[in-house]
């Protein structure tokens, strides 16, 4: 395999507007997904400051009930579907051809329109905030008959989702063709690093169930105006089976914003330890166990409607069974730890912090798979503490870290460290003050989507607000900093760590518009 | 142009998808609109699809324009087949969800809703009992006919059957060099779509007028419609396809070794028939 | 005094987050799941400690190497990476280590739960149905059953900006008009439904939950071990108003239970808010409009009535006729305490979802229109049928007090007869 061609005439780079409408180049391509993710982050987080903000006494005093739920389901669906899944194809963008040798993204126009199909969706999202009977409000699991009671919002949501789905299918393909098509010769399947190897998996997942979601929709869709029956017992349908077909999608959802954040871990823990990852071939055996039981775990979302009893029991075992390829993974990343010379720069603090705090996560989960138990913990604070314990600290915190790790390849000059790190100590600490009260919340028998509670319940939810609002502010830091890498005056060379090691790191910092036109060669 | 056929060709800039963006996002607006009874939701919704249409031949345009040129060695090919067999299982991942809930409904909820759990069934729906194909326990004064394997669907096999050993015929035709073979079986395929599709219009038109059979009745009609509807969809969309393809083959534009366009269009092709094989057996005669 | 309270607890807050999960130094109800008063609800909290120990246990082995090796391997130390990257026998052993904790705790987790799911040889049965938002209560084959909604006093501090504080009222969103009363000792089945979409049963000392669906009944069941009241909430996002249905249940020995079950079926005034328990006693019903005063109920002529099976049988003494000033203050009440909730104070209610009715083509057009929407609901939508949930006479009043107030001014008077002739 010889040079890449670039289109005739155009060799130099693009400048202005059209630049990032028309772009092909994966890493502005990557860059667009980044910014998109990191102001719905701040679109996402607002609105849980709402949440927080109503939740800090007991009684109503900023919102009304109904809105409060608009604000719990668009949070939702603004977080899972406009920051963290963009972020992770953001970075898949930009890193990926790097990381592989390959010159860019297998389908490049495809490439752009995955991502510009993305604000459109959004901008259709959240304008149902302003319609008549305002945005959905039936929480972001979109049960019906609940969701069919929305106003003049519900076709809209329905096809937003339709668009992110056709986005997310598009990104999901481009990466497989990528790893599979654009290697180095010499880049083999298993000297791949991690996030590669976790974006293929994660890929799979998207494809596999993105499509089930539109399904789903569609028949909520079908339901409303059409007259089926799919959710209706009248007809002979069952409101509980959108249940399952929405968590077939939806479980392996979780994991398609958990698996490329393993990867990233696995990518910055052996760089600051200065020693290779523990058990690389483990590591991808776990991830591909963790994406097969993925597809046999979902009605653990849903142990309290009344399944029969073999139902219950095959489901608790197949979820309790994901504990031990997670379980491996994390041994595996205090094995690198070991017996490493490690430093902790930013990057690798927001890691380290991944680790121990996404294993809390992850024992509130094997908690929760415990289904007499999770007849207890369902629906409660205990559950919103589990999931944002995995999806805050640990999805987004990888994201942080590896936009720490990254940052200086793609602009080409070091953040502040000192406040890098201010920024991870606030973070960390406020963000166990937000949800680690709220364990104590669930169990003690608060539920999840109300706007006002019991007065039992107000010391833990003042301290949870407190936290929410210091991690939320604290996250305008992280905008400085990335603002201050951006326009920053220290030069990054190309290593940028001591310790990094991989094709990402040989070429110049920032790395140059084209990259690999001829493949490296993997040592 | 030497290095171009050696190289893997990476396009700079493009304007098709932003407008497809466009095209798209208009036409759900619009589409969303008239569901929600606004005027101006059919209006949106046909300027949406009409930009999409656009968008599509302009993009197919460009990309067939490169590839007579000769700017796409096999790397490029192989990336274009990556990606088409991953749509077509994210293709057949959608239909999977209409198969679950057909499946949900025959093996759970019916049942349970007629007596298996005996609870619901006295506490909720005075014991009436349903046997499959049912329109549900609160339409048991629906009367309405459930639509049979027999003719139509089963001729309807044969036909989507037939039309893919003729379009493998073509395909053999095309890699020997056959170019009058070729034609001549890419359109029996075409026409073997089209009176699947008529078919199809007919079955739907009977079901309406004189079975009682609509998406209204219960989860059968829901499943039934759904399930099919979905298919005759992709069946129509392949058969544009083919068309397309046709017309391209007595254009010129393959050759025996490199007709990747020719290929995508013939695996999906089989997707639209193996999926109706599990329609024709889980839909209508089982 | 709160003050300093809070203060303690957030210094606790933060003492369990730097140690870790300490939850058993704080053995307070509102740290940890209570053990309840249900054999099934001991097993569960027994389940639940198990699970939590044993990730503690894993916790410090894991955390604790990690955290030796941060602080013994940095290169700050000057010590020299090792280069080893795998173990083939380490990794076996965490794989198959926890396999065999899993099993260890799956055994016990089974046991449980085929108990639970048990719900043969049950003495009595009461059928559960969730509405928005309120739960009605059948004991199946006695023919008493009754709607069970927030209480006045909650209803009264909830609203938005509302002058009464939460802390002012006893039991804040976790106390009803009627109560579910229920036996100890009794193996009672519970038929949970739905009317509307789906709702959640909950209370945690009896040691689960079972989700409400419209269509389907699911069976559980309970055995209370000791008298008492025990709270919980519905648990499932079920609309506007779900942080505001609550379960209360109060356990009676059984002589109790059937004595009260004979005064239900009495049907002594057709209420059953009177002997709900002292705290249902005098009930207020509030607004925040204050055009209006408040009114107070001493008769204990709740908002809620036991219907007697047949529908509409216990119509109301008032049959003879009432007076559009006794119809418009009753009418306030209903209004305030089963309409606001949509249609809001003002009537201006949060279109589309919940229709305004000052101006509103139903309340200002036909009776008969306007009756038929208020007894039989609109299917589809929140707007459910409240012909089984209120008299004729509150109806009547509910009704003429939406077409002479709320911006509305018909003239209309609305009368019980009138209601029992559109039934």
């Amino acid at each position: 395999m010889t040079a890449t061609t670039h289109e005739v005439g155009h060799h130099d780079e693009p400048t202005g507007f059209t630049r990032w409408l028309f772009t092909t180049n994966h890493k502005d391509i990557g860059t667009l997904y980044l910014l998109f993710s990191l102001t719905m982050f701040f679109v996402g987080g607002a609105m849980a400051m709402v949440i927080r903000a109503e939740l800090f006494q007991p009684g109503l005093q900023v919102v009304d009930p109904y809105f409060f739920n608009q604000m719990t389901t668009m949070h939702a669906l603004v977080m899972i579907f406009g920051a963290v899944m963009p972020a992770f194809v953001g970075l898949a963008n930009w890193m990926i051809p790097l990381m592989v040798g390959g010159p860019d993204m297998a389908l490049p126009r495809m490439n752009n329109w995955s991502f510009w199909i993305l604000p459109f969706a959004f901008a259709i999202l959240l304008s149902t905030l302003f319609m008549p009977g305002g945005a959905p409000a039936g929480g972001w699991t979109l049960y019906p008959p609940l969701v069919l009671q929305m106003g003049t919002a519900f076709p809209f949501v329905i096809f937003a989702i339709h668009l992110m789905g056709i986005s997310s299918i598009m990104g999901a393909i481009n990466v497989i063709a990528t790893i599979f098509n654009m290697r180095a010769p010499t880049m083999t399947l298993m000297k791949m690093p991690l996030f590669v190897w976790t974006w293929l998996i994660t890929a799979y997942l998207l494809i596999a169930v993105m499509p089930v979601l539109a399904g789903a929709v569609t028949m909520l869709l079908t339901d409303q105006y059409f007259g089926t029956s799919f959710f209706n017992a009248a007809g002979g349908g069952d409101p509980v089976m959108f249940q399952h077909i929405f968590w077939f999608f939806g479980h392996p959802e979780v994991y398609i914003m958990i698996l490329p954040a393993f990867g990233i871990v696995s990518q910055i823990i052996p760089t600051f330890a200065r020693k290779p990852l523990f058990g690389y071939a483990s590591m991808v055996y776990a991830t591909a166990s963790i994406a097969f039981l993925s597809f046999i775990v979902w009605a653990h979302h849903m142990f309290t409607v009344g399944m029969p009893l073999a139902g219950e029991l095959f489901f608790m075992y197949a979820t309790m069974l994901i504990a031990v390829p997670t379980g491996v993974k994390v041994f595996n990343w205090v094995a690198t730890m070991w017996r490493g010379a490690m430093t902790f720069e930013t990057p690798m603090l927001f890691a380290l912090a991944f680790v121990v705090l996404f294993t809390i996560g992850g024992f509130s989960g094997l908690m929760l798979a415990i289904a007499p138990a999770d007849f207890q913990y369902h629906d409660t604070y205990f559950v919103v503490a589990h999931f944002h314990y995995v999806l805050v600290t640990g999805a987004v915190f990888a994201i942080i870290a590896g936009v720490y790790y990254w940052l200086p390849k793609w602009t080409g000059h070091m953040y502040s460290e000192a406040l890098g790190k201010a920024h991870f100590w606030l973070s960390t600490i406020f963000v166990n003050v937000l949800f680690f009260p709220q364990h104590f919340l669930g169990l003690a028998g608060m539920p999840r989507r109300i706007p006002d509670y019991a007065v039992q319940f107000t010391d833990w939810n003042m301290i949870s607000s407190i936290g929410g609002f210091g991690f939320g502010l604290s996250q305008l830091l992280f905008l400085y900093l990335i603002i201050q890498s951006i326009r920053g005056t220290r030069n990054a060379t190309a290593q940028v760590w001591e310790g990094a090691k991989g094709l990402e790191w040989e070429v110049p910092s920032p790395a140059p518009h084209h990259t690999f036109d001829t493949p490296p060669v993997v040592k | 142009m030497a290095e171009a056929q050696s190289g893997y060709y990476v396009p700079h800039g493009s304007h098709w998808p932003i407008i497809g963006s466009v095209g798209l996002s208009s036409g759900v607006i619009g589409a969303a609109g008239y569901l929600q009874g606004m005027d101006w939701g059919v209006y949106v919704m046909a300027i949406g699809i009409a930009i999409t249409l656009y968008m599509v031949f302009g993009w197919f345009g460009t990309v067939i324009r490169e590839s007579v040129a000769g700017y796409y060695n096999d790397k490029v090919d192989l990336s274009f087949r990556w990606g088409m067999i991953w749509f077509i299982f994210s293709e057949v991942m959608f239909f999977a969800a209409f198969f679950g809930a057909l499946f949900y409904a025959r093996v759970l909820s019916v049942p349970w809703l007629s007596g298996e759990d005996p609870l619901t069934s006295r506490y909720i729906w005075d014991g009436i009992m349903l046997n499959w194909p049912t329109a549900g326990p609160g339409n048991a004064a629906l009367e309405f006919e459930p639509m049979g394997a027999w003719p139509l669907p089963t001729i309807n096999t044969l036909i989507l059957l037939t039309s893919g050993l003729t379009i493998t015929i073509a395909h053999h035709a095309l890699k020997a060099a056959e170019r009058v073979k070729l034609v001549v079986f890419m359109w029996a395929t075409v026409l073997l779509g089209l009176v699947f599709l008529s078919f199809q219009a007919y079955e739907y038109y009977e079901a309406y007028a004189h079975l009682n059979l609509t998406l209204g009745t219960g989860i059968y009609g829901s499943t039934f419609f759904m399930l099919t509807g979905f298919h005759g969809m992709h069946v129509m969309l392949g058969t544009i396809m083919l068309i397309v393809i046709t017309l391209r083959c007595m254009a010129g534009h393959f050759s025996a070794d490199n007709h990747f366009g020719f290929e995508a269009v013939a695996w999906y092709w089989h997707f639209v028939d193996v999926v109706w094989l599990g329609l024709y057996v889980f839909v209508y005669i089982i | 005094m709160r003050l300093s309270k809070r203060t303690v607890l957030m210094v606790g807050a933060l003492a369990a987050l730097l140690g870790g999960l300490v939850q058993p130094a704080f053995a307070d109800y509102a740290l940890n799941m209570p053990q309840g008063v249900t054999d099934t609800s001991r097993d569960i909290y027994g389940l639940h400690m198990t699970i939590l120990w044993i990730c503690v246990a894993i916790g410090i082995v894991v955390y604790g190497a990690m955290f030796y090796s941060i602080v013994k391997h940095r290169k700050s130390r000057g010590v020299q990476a090792a280069q080893f990257h795998h173990s083939t026998a380490l990794e076996i052993l965490w794989t198959v280590v926890p396999l065999v904790i899993l099993v260890a705790m799956a055994i016990p987790a089974t046991g449980v739960l085929v108990d639970m799911e048990d719900t043969s040889d049950a003495e009595m049965s009461v059928k559960v149905t969730g509405y928005q938002w309120k739960w009605h209560y059948e004991y199946v084959d006695e023919g008493v059953g009754f709607y069970s909604n927030l209480d006045a006093d909650s209803q009264e501090a909830r609203r938005l900006g509302a002058s009464r504080k939460p802390q002012s009222v006893e039991n804040y969103l976790l106390n009803v008009d009627n109560r579910l009363v229920l036996p100890t000792d009794t193996k009672v089945r519970l038929l949970i439904t739905s009317n509307d979409v789906i709702h959640a049963w909950w209370v945690p000392d009896l040691g689960w939950k079972k989700d409400a669906i419209p269509g389907y009944v699911n069976a559980t069941w309970t055995q209370i071990n000791e008298p008492g009241v025990y709270r919980g909430q519905c648990a499932e996002l079920c609309g506007r108003d779900h942080g505001y249905m609550p379960i209360v249940v109060e356990a009676k020995t059984p002589e109790d239970f059937k004595a009260w079950l004979a005064e239900q079926k009495g049907g002594a005034a057709n209420t059953a808010g009177g002997d709900a328990g002292a705290d249902a006693g005098q009930q207020t019903v509030g607004t925040d409009t204050e055009t209006v005063e408040d009114q107070s109920d001493p008769a204990g002529e709740t908002t809620a009535r036991a219907d007697t099976g047949a529908q509409g049988g216990g119509s109301d003494s008032a049959a003879g006729g009432m007076t559009k000033e006794a119809l418009m203050s009753q009418g306030q009440q209903v209004y305030s305490a089963r309409c606001v909730a949509c249609h809001q104070a003002d009537g201006q209610g949060m279109p589309p979802t919940f229709p305004a009715l000052t101006g509103s083509a139903v309340v200002t057009g036909p009776v008969d229109d306007h009756l038929d929407m208020v007894i039989n609901g609109s299917a589809g939508t929140a707007m459910q049928a409240f012909g089984p949930q209120l008299s004729d006479a509150e109806i009547a009043a509910v009704v003429t007090y939406q077409r002479n107030a709320l911006g509305n001014d018909t003239g209309d008077v609305v009368q019980p007869s009138d209601v029992q002739a559109a039934r």
